[in-house]
């Protein structure tokens, strides 16, 4: 396996964020991770991104554990993509490529810059500055930032988030296209249960700082009861916690 | 160390002053405004008394220095700031590249702002009231260089007070120079202070910066003692803003703020 999580907490002063919860993540693998607002799934991902340092648990990544990897070289190989975080606003789309591309030690950059520019099709506003974008241009550069190291885990937390439908079907079939022909494990955190639907493999439900539930849609929709995701989604926050 | 990196985060901050016009006016302003109302100042008080006689030279040399350190130190708070005001901190955060290598390329482009501003204004003190910073020759470097250090240690100091209380703390940024100006015996000599405040301000390494300056313009002479000492009281406080930032990093972690810090 991939990712590896287990036991991880985090208390903030007497606040259990997330209470001792183990999952792993295959090679390759898209993974939803949902549940409701303050459920801990931004506190999770942030301990996995190193932002967070965990209360309890271990984070093992390639069979290596995170604490015991050298921060910058785990960090080469991950990458973050959130609507809740911006490039830099007054440099270019095309400045914040390059500083983040050789932030990455991004080899052949102008080449990847253009590569991956053509594919997001982000080149006609190259020149503008990422703060006079639209949302949905922005969200498009962001995830080319988030693209560009090519790597290995990808960590996207609400990706199409305030998009409207085209946009956020553009990024979810590009999403999709990448996952195709690159090898890339997912830990996609959404509200969006069409797009977890379309794009996971698994998911992982939730709820006031733990696991409620796994598996994949299919799976839980049918154990639930329930016609889809979204349905089965409501009973889970609202309902009375299923711990497995 | 990774230069490459290091020069990545510079270049950001680079864009940054390229981009705007306003910016680079900004950054010249101000210095420049020093140094008119200095000079002005300085020329008044030689006219009007002879104790201030042959004083716009190390009045308005005091100035000049004094506003490196400051443009040293809000450079690298600013630059930091800059990363909380376009909510780009978890972005650099999650980047691979090291605390160390971080404050190096904001101590190694601070003085590249500091100097944008400070050059200019400087050179134009020269034909203006017919003062030459440039005359204190080689020790000139070795004033620069504790100023230098103790202007990247205040930054350091407040961009710990960022990470540990958040944006809120960004006044304090502001403040931080103007609390130990009286202290730091720019434009007066450190008799003029109390005795009990003269023991605290031997403890900074202005003190010793300034009083060498006089020295060199009054007398002629370089004291290398009290050059050393103000390096060494400089390196001092440096390695404890490097402490303190790598401790206030590390308490960000563990409360989580790194994740969303932001306006």
């Amino acid at each position: 396996m991939f990712i590896q999580v287990k036991n991880l907490s985090k208390v903030f002063k007497k606040n259990l964020a997330v209470d001792k919860i183990n999952f792993h993540i295959e090679k390759n693998k898209t993974v939803g991770l949902l549940g409701p607002n303050g459920c801990g799934k931004t506190t999770s991902i942030g301990m996995m991104l190193g932002l967070i340092k965990p209360s309890d648990g271990e984070i093992i990544i390639n069979n290596k554990n995170l604490d015991s990897l050298k921060r910058d070289d785990i960090l080469a190989r991950i990458n973050f993509c959130s609507p809740y975080i911006e490039l830099p606003k007054k440099l270019t789309v095309k400045q914040n490529l390059e500083v983040y591309g050789r932030l990455y030690g991004v080899k052949d950059l102008n080449k990847r810059i253009i590569e991956i520019s053509e594919d997001l099709d982000i080149k006609s506003f190259f020149n503008r500055k990422t703060g006079e974008l639209s949302s949905g241009q922005k969200n498009r550069v962001s995830l080319a930032k988030s693209l560009i190291n090519k790597p290995e885990i990808l960590f996207l937390d609400e990706p199409t988030a305030s998009l409207d439908p085209d946009i956020g079907d553009f990024v979810r079939s590009y999403i999709q296209e990448y996952r195709s022909k690159n090898q890339v494990t997912i830990l996609l955190a959404s509200h969006n249960m069409n797009e977890v639907e379309r794009l996971c493999d698994s998911i992982i439900m939730m709820k006031k700082g733990k696991i409620i539930d796994r598996g994949t849609c299919e799976e839980i929709i049918k154990k639930h009861g329930r016609n889809n995701l979204e349905e089965t989604f409501l009973k889970l926050a609202r309902g009375k916690d299923e711990l497995q | 160390m990774n230069f490459s990196k290091i020069y990545a985060l510079g270049l950001r901050h680079i864009y940054l002053i390229s981009n705007s016009l306003p910016r680079i006016i900004d950054l010249i302003y101000w210095p420049t405004v020093q140094i008119f109302l200095w000079g002005f100042i300085s020329k008044f008080f030689t006219l009007s008394s002879d104790y201030y006689s042959n004083t716009v030279g190390i009045i308005l040399t005091a100035a000049i220095l004094y506003d490196f350190l400051f443009r040293v130190s809000i450079s690298f708070n600013m630059m930091f700031l800059e990363e909380i005001w376009s909510r780009n901190f978890t972005n650099l955060f999650i980047a691979p590249i090291r605390i160390s290598e971080i404050i190096t390329s904001l101590t190694l482009t601070a003085i590249l702002r500091a100097l944008i501003g400070l050059v200019p204004a400087a050179i134009l003190a020269i034909p203006l009231f017919g003062v030459s910073v440039f005359k204190l020759g080689l020790p000139l470097l070795f004033l620069l260089l504790p100023l230098y250090l103790f202007g990247v240690t205040l930054g350091l100091l407040v961009t710990s007070g960022l990470l540990r209380f958040g944006p809120s703390f960004e006044n304090i940024a502001w403040a931080s120079l103007f609390f130990l100006a009286p202290l730091g015996c720019i434009y007066y000599p450190i008799e003029i202070l109390p005795n009990s405040l003269q023991i605290v301000a031997k403890g900074l390494p202005l003190v010793h910066i300034f009083e060498e300056m006089r020295n060199i313009l009054l007398n002629n002479t370089v004291n290398y003692f009290d050059i050393i000492k103000s390096i060494s009281i400089s390196i001092v406080y440096f390695i404890l803003g490097v402490i303190i930032f790598y401790s206030s990093y590390l308490g960000a972690k563990q409360r989580g703020t790194l994740i969303n810090m932001g306006e």
